[in-house]
């Protein structure tokens, strides 16, 4: 794989089938899909303390904003990826282009992605700093794979923001 | 939070997608009033030597007033990028970085930091940013 920055995109090329799967996976890894814990990392209450009230109105006025914010970088990055999409079956290597503008939305995507998978696999702090764990020999490696794999592609983002 | 690169980059801090959440203030309990009376009648001398009598009078402040200050804290959570977190310091609070790496090496260290304090109101919508930034972060009032 080789990811490199052009004027007014971010070009990832030589994606083998694998890591093409993977970038494909981000969409549906950021959706909590009913499991609590990954409910309450991406919508955390916004008081420690027993707030009551803020917390109630948190939940009918902000909560609702938050979710669309989610869904639309979600759906940006979604139609990015469709570039990867066609001869599912081919082996041949892909290229995925996702212009500078899309920055922002796949930092946010990536971040939701990381969040949920972290959250439902209950990772600990210990292998979520393991970045060099191989081979890949479970459901759960391949998990962590995609945190460390999808947080690489954020700090190439990051760099890329800042220019 | 997660160190997924040795350095940290400069990063514009004027490209703000989270600022097109409505900034619309969602509620207005911050604009209660109430009235306060002073107790009692104040008696005061002039420079004649004769004293009046004041009649008790009536104040008025806003809860606003009355709530200050209040804190955004945000907590650690072994997740986000090092990185990440610094940048959305730089775009909420438009921090430098030097003071974003700052506060973002102290939630690191000490599990927290407080970003900001004052009225209740900003205070909400930094925390809903943040939230849009998926951190970790609440609104806490100082006793």
């Amino acid at each position: 794989m080789e990811i490199c920055r052009h004027n007014d995109h971010i070009e990832i090329s030589e994606l083998d089938p694998f890591l093409a799967e993977i970038l494909r996976q981000i969409p549906a890894s950021g959706s909590p899909d009913g499991v609590a814990a990954a409910e309450q990392r991406l919508f955390s209450s916004p008081s420690n303390r027993k707030e009551t009230e803020l917390c109630a109105e948190w939940k009918m006025y902000v909560e609702p904003e938050l979710r669309r914010l989610f869904q639309s970088a979600t759906e940006t990055v979604a139609a990015d990826l469709e570039q990867l999409n066609g001869n599912e079956k081919s082996l041949a290597n892909r290229t995925l282009r996702i212009p500078a503008k899309h920055a922002d939305a796949w930092l946010s995507a990536l971040n939701q992605a990381r969040l949920v998978i972290a959250a439902k696999n209950s990772f600990t702090e210990s292998e979520l700093g393991d970045h060099f764990r191989s081979p890949i020999g479970s459901r759960r490696d391949l998990s962590l794979f995609q945190i460390n794999f999808y947080g690489f592609l954020q700090e190439f983002i990051l760099r890329d923001l800042g220019g | 939070m997660s160190a997924m690169a040795d350095s940290l980059f400069e990063l514009r801090a004027s490209y703000v997608s989270v600022s097109t959440m409505s900034r619309e203030p969602r509620r207005r309990a911050g604009c209660r009033a109430q009235s306060k009376k002073t107790e009692g009648a104040t008696h005061i001398l002039d420079e004649t030597g004769s004293v009046t009598t004041a009649e008790p009078t009536t104040e008025t402040h806003s809860q606003e007033d009355l709530d200050l200050p209040w804190q955004v804290v945000v907590h650690n959570d072994p997740v986000n990028l090092m990185s990440y977190v610094t940048m959305v310091f730089q775009r909420v609070f438009g921090y430098p970085r030097e003071k974003a790496e700052r506060h973002m090496l102290e939630v690191h260290h000490k599990g927290h930091s407080v970003l900001w304090a004052g009225m209740r109101e900003p205070a909400e919508l930094y925390v809903q940013q943040l939230h849009g930034y998926l951190l970790l972060a609440t609104l806490e009032k100082i006793n």
